[in-house]
């Protein structure tokens, strides 16, 4: 049982609390139909599936109920940071 | 046949014999004994079967290792518990064990002659052999694999115990209560923190319960422990799992160690333990040595012999051969012999071995022969005497004796450790993996961290053996019979990775989890591919470490604990009328209304004639409800459904078709626009959680500029659908502020007034067909206005209507029912609803998606109706239809029909499908083929009854 920090109520815990809700930081394009078929498939399939440390959302859904990111590394399954929705991946530079 | 219970000496109360039964035959054992010391202290040899040759087998160890003494206890009717490890089985009065895998006896047993004709059940046996054709499988293959193989006997009954469950939190959780695991937690105490100590056994000790060196240190460090008020201990608690941030899952039994006369309160606790740091001090378990004939009854761990002598006073033999890789085999042997066992003869595969142990095997007058392998262990049913040979060549000499103890090294036990990631690394002086680096906040203590002494050893795959291992018996896994010729075999065959290897030989699969075999494994393999172990690698250790009962991870999840039931505020009543219940998603929904002796045909046909031709009511309250508020809402909606909602004036409703982002069908309902500002949606039932989940992410994570809130209100609102051409009749004389007038009050709007005295958004909307009104009520009034309704409609035979009959009407009038209709593949295209997409609108979920070239191309399934061709054949739902039934088997299937009823209105059954370019077929025949005959159906469009909707708009 993984305990997960969530960035609103800012507190850890149990992950029976949250629902994973896949890679973040994949914006829905402003304008879908001007992409073509090729870059639609990329926003809606193509993902990174890394092994190590992997950006992803989470939504405390029996608690805030609020959707945050979260970075977990993939092959221990730690949670190295959690921040809000909207802001940068934690030591990225964008 | 010729252990024997020593005069003196062991932890026993001599004092309490405690009668108990093995296989029916009676036998007397001691406080303070296992199962396995009284038997073995009995004479008894042959404790089991193995799994694939059936062949004898006995005691090899005396801890959660054992691999062979498995037993199924009986403690009356329901409680049979299959696959207990005999020497974990803590002896009670009346006690009453069976041995397994055997039939008709555990002497004679016909499926031995798996053994004669062993050379048929190669490595990858099960691979091969049963392969093709499939239907062998089920007729012959699987129906004797499992009559010949299985593993005990599941109880029939339903399980009478209950089983507790509990979380603890602490400071310091210390696994394992041997020395190394009490010091630790003596440490942590003295820290001030609050500490946790469990084991396994029936007491703290480990290995030091069969060293009596020991016995004074552990008594003292027990009453110390005693003393500390902050630890808890807590003994017969097997700690199997051990998961993320110092997580640990442990079983406490509660019962099973006493009669069961005196068994009170539950049987198991499941304890989930969070602590701040873990202490493992598992120990270690002592490695079998792989020769021929290692699995003869008779030949066991030199631990398990030292441990039977010491802790409970019993011989495990007459005449005791030590065949010894390691030091520890020495120090067994001495003090076998000290205890007063005879030890006919020390054999150590090495050269040499140090001058101290062998002066004091001299000393203590035990033969002696080093750099000499036991090459043949003679006897069937118990060992007889053994042969062994210098360099394990030439014909050697034959020894008499009636015990062999193997003592080939140790396995410090990594389980948990592994479970927790920690890395391993591999250690020659072991010849084992040993805990390297920790992910978690944990340490290893003890022989578990390699820091403890147990003398050296030398690491052996194999025993030296004038036969080519290929012509040995000589056993690796003993549950799972894997020899090391498998092994060898496995590699001759390709097999590179240990996974592999064991996946192909099944080593380390058995119930045991390979906790004597896979290290052995390891070097056999190792041995055969010329590479060294370390760069093999390591199956992975998964939890449990040790098998756990259902009862225990249920805990008090079962029956009415299993799962909450949903029931709506009108269920009470519901069941006075004593309507048939059925479960949607986790809501209890009144099915139908039997009356008198009706079946659920007949109810259903007479509830939907009602229907259509007076009035029923219906108990819609399951519908899922958002209520959507705030200056965008209107905008929200546009973007979140396939049609247009700006334009929507307030006091309409309109049907929302809600997507995917890729474009498949995911819920519908009819929603209302309250004010400028607020919605009242309405979801599927099953979908109502989902389809606030999916709104919540676009408004929470993509659309941060919208402003609007969502709050899911399905539980606030009862709703009481009334349709059929009296609905109105029923409740005009019960709602006020309201014109309920057709003119006023149209199809598809809906209205705030009061009825029945409680205020009400009543919608005018049907799922039937018919004129029908939906009442939103406040939940706790639900059931109030459902009675007053009841009352006002007898007068015009009202007739309350359950699930069936909705999906009847429904089915009649094509409306779909996502998740049933659909199957999460299908467009609004495919299903006929191309109305409700909004061509003009730029953007929604899921519009992109439907432009791709793919989700309009031919060939895709579409919804239609059928009519059989003999009108009171009722199709399956879930069968497959067919264009050509005469093609041969297996058929093209162009697709399968989603929904099938009896219509009482058309009094012919009528069913819905989706096949393939459906809508291009209608007025063709399809086939359905069914076991014994092919059934004919003309395909319609999807609509069977008023397709004016005439009734509708009434
Ligand atoms: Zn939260």
């Amino acid at each position: 049982m993984i305990l997960i920090h969530c960035p609103y109520c800012e507190e850890d815990r149990p992950e029976v609390e949250f629902t994973y809700g896949g890679e973040a930081h994949i914006a829905r394009p402003a304008d879908p139909a001007a992409l073509n078929d090729r870059e639609w498939e990329t926003y809606l399939y193509i993902r990174r599936n890394p092994r190590g440390p992997h950006a992803e959302r989470w939504r405390h859904a029996h608690g805030c109920a609020r959707f945050f990111n979260a970075v977990r590394d993939t092959v221990t399954d730690r949670f190295e940071v959690t921040y809000k929705t909207g802001e940068a991946r934690p030591g990225d530079a964008k | 046949m010729s252990g024997y219970r020593l005069s003196t000496g062991g932890r026993i109360d001599r004092s309490r014999p405690l009668a108990f039964s093995f296989d029916g035959q009676g036998y007397q054992g001691f406080a303070g004994d296992s199962l396995a010391s009284a038997l073995v202290a009995s004479g008894v040899t042959l404790f089991g079967r193995s799994f694939k040759y059936h062949r004898p087998r006995g005691l090899v160890g005396m801890g959660p290792e054992e691999p062979n003494a498995l037993v199924s206890v009986d403690r009356g009717p329901a409680r049979i518990t299959p696959n207990l490890r005999a020497p974990q089985v803590a002896l009670h009065e009346g006690l009453m064990a069976k041995s397994q895998n055997r039939w008709p006896s555990l002497k004679f047993d016909v499926a031995a002659l798996n053994d004669v004709f062993g050379a048929l059940f190669p490595a990858g046996f099960y691979n091969k052999t049963f392969m093709w054709p499939r239907s062998a499988w089920e007729h012959l293959y699987e129906p004797v694999i499992r009559q010949l193989a299985g593993l005990g006997d599941s109880p029939v009954a339903r399980d009478p115990d209950h089983y507790d469950a509990t979380y603890a939190h602490c400071d310091v959780l210390v696994v394992g209560g041997g020395m190394a695991g009490i010091a630790a937690a003596l440490d942590a105490a003295a820290q001030g923190g609050r500490v946790f100590l469990i084991d396994e056994q029936d007491e703290l000790g480990g290995g030091a319960l069969s060293d009596l060196a020991q016995w004074a240190d552990l008594n003292a460090l027990k009453d110390r422990l005693a003393a500390a008020a902050n630890v808890t201990v807590l003994t017969r608690t097997v700690a199997f799992g051990y998961y993320h941030q110092n997580f640990i899952g442990a079983t406490q039994y509660l019962t099973d160690h006493l009669a069961p006369a005196q068994a009170d309160g539950p049987r198991e606790r499941l304890w989930r333990i969070r602590a701040g740091e873990v202490v493992l001090a598992q120990g270690a378990i002592e490695r079998p040595l792989v020769f021929h004939g290692n699995d003869v009854p008779g030949v066991m761990l030199a631990s398990a012999g030292r441990t039977l002598a010491l802790r409970y006073g019993v011989a495990v033999g007459q005449a005791v051969v030590v065949m010894a890789a390691h030091d520890s085999g020495w120090r067994d042997a001495l003090a076998l012999a000290q205890a007063g066992v005879t030890v006919a003869a020390i054999i150590d595969v090495r050269g040499v071995v140090s001058a101290d142990l062998a002066d004091a095997a001299r000393i203590a007058g035990i033969a002696v022969h080093i750099g000499s392998a036991i090459t043949a262990v003679h006897g069937r049913h118990a060992v007889k005497g053994v042969t062994f040979a210098a360099g394990g060549t030439g014909r050697g000499a034959r020894l008499a004796c009636d015990a062999v103890l193997m003592a080939g090294g140790w396995t410090p036990s990594v389980h948990l450790w592994s479970h927790a990631k920690g890395s391993l690394v591999w250690n020659d002086a072991w010849g084992a993996y040993l805990p390297g680096t920790a992910i978690e906040n944990c340490r290893a203590v003890g022989a578990c961290a390699g820091a403890w002494d147990m003398g050296t050893g030398a690491i052996t795959a194999v025993l030296p053996n004038r036969r080519d291992v290929r012509a040995q018996k000589a056993f690796v896994d003993f549950q799972n019979d894997v020899k090391a010729r498998d092994i060898h075999l496995a590699v001759q065959e390709g097999m590179r990775s240990i996974e592999h290897i064991k996946r192909y030989t099944t080593n380390g699969m058995a119930t045991d989890q390979g906790k004597t075999s896979n290290l052995n494994g390891l070097q056999i393999a190792s041995a055969a591919l010329g590479r060294p172990v370390a760069e093999i690698g390591l199956t992975t250790f998964r939890p449990p470490y040790s098998p756990q009962t259902f009862g225990a991870l249920m805990g008090h999840h079962k029956d009415a604990l299993f799962q909450p039931v949903r029931k709506s505020p009108i269920d009470d009543w519901a069941r006075e009328q004593r309507a048939v219940f059925e479960n949607v998603s986790n809501w209890r929904r009144a099915r139908y209304f039997p009356v008198g002796g009706e079946d659920m045909e007949a109810a259903v046909l007479r509830e939907c004639a009602a229907v259509r031709n007076a009035v029923g009511m219906f108990d819609a309250s399951t519908l899922g409800k958002i209520e959507v508020v705030g200056p965008d809402a209107a905008e929200f909606l546009n973007r979140m459904y396939t049609n247009p909602w700006k334009g929507l004036a307030p006091g309409r409703c309109r049907y929302g078709l809600l997507l995917r982002e890729d474009g498949f069908i995911m819920d519908d309902g009819v929603s209302a626009r309250m004010a400028d500002d607020r919605f009242h949606l309405t979801t599927t039932t099953g979908g109502a959680a989902r389809v606030l989940g999916m709104m919540e992410d676009y408004l929470q994570t993509e659309w941060a500029d919208l402003d609007v809130w969502l709050t899911s209100t399905t539980e606030q609102w009862a709703v009481i659908a009334v349709q059929g051409p009296r609905a109105r009749d029923v409740i005009a004389p019960l709602v006020s502020g309201i014109d309920l007038s057709a003119e006023a009050f149209p199809h598809m709007a809906v209205r705030e007034g009061t009825i029945a005295g409680v205020p009400t958004r009543l919608f005018r909307v049907s799922f039937t067909g018919e004129l029908g009104f939906e009442i939103n009520v406040p939940a706790s009034a639900g059931r109030a206005v459902w009675e007053a309704i009841h009352t006002a409609g007898h007068a015009f035979g009202i007739v309350p209507y359950g699930t069936e009959t909705m999906h009847v009407l429904r089915a009649e009038k094509g409306f779909i029912i996502v998740g049933q209709d659909t199957d999460g593949t299908m467009t609004p295209f495919d299903m006929g609803l191309d109305w409700a997409v909004g061509k003009k609108k730029p953007d929604f979920v899921g519009k992109r998606s439907l432009a791709r070239p793919d989700m309009s191309a031919p060939g895709r399934k579409q919804f239609i109706g059928l009519l059989t061709e003999d009108a009171q054949e009722l199709l399956e739902e879930g069968a497959q239809v067919v264009a050509d039934p005469d093609l041969p088997i297996p058929m093209p299937m162009i697709g399968h029909v989603t929904s099938s009823y009896r219509s009482a209105a058309l009094g012919r059954t009528v069913a819905l499908a989706v096949i393939a370019d459906g809508r291009a077929r209608i007025g063709q025949t399809i086939f359905v083929p069914m076991p014994g005959k092919v059934i004919r159906a003309t395909v319609t469009e999807p609509m069977f009854y008023d397709a004016q909707g005439s009734r509708l708009n009434a």
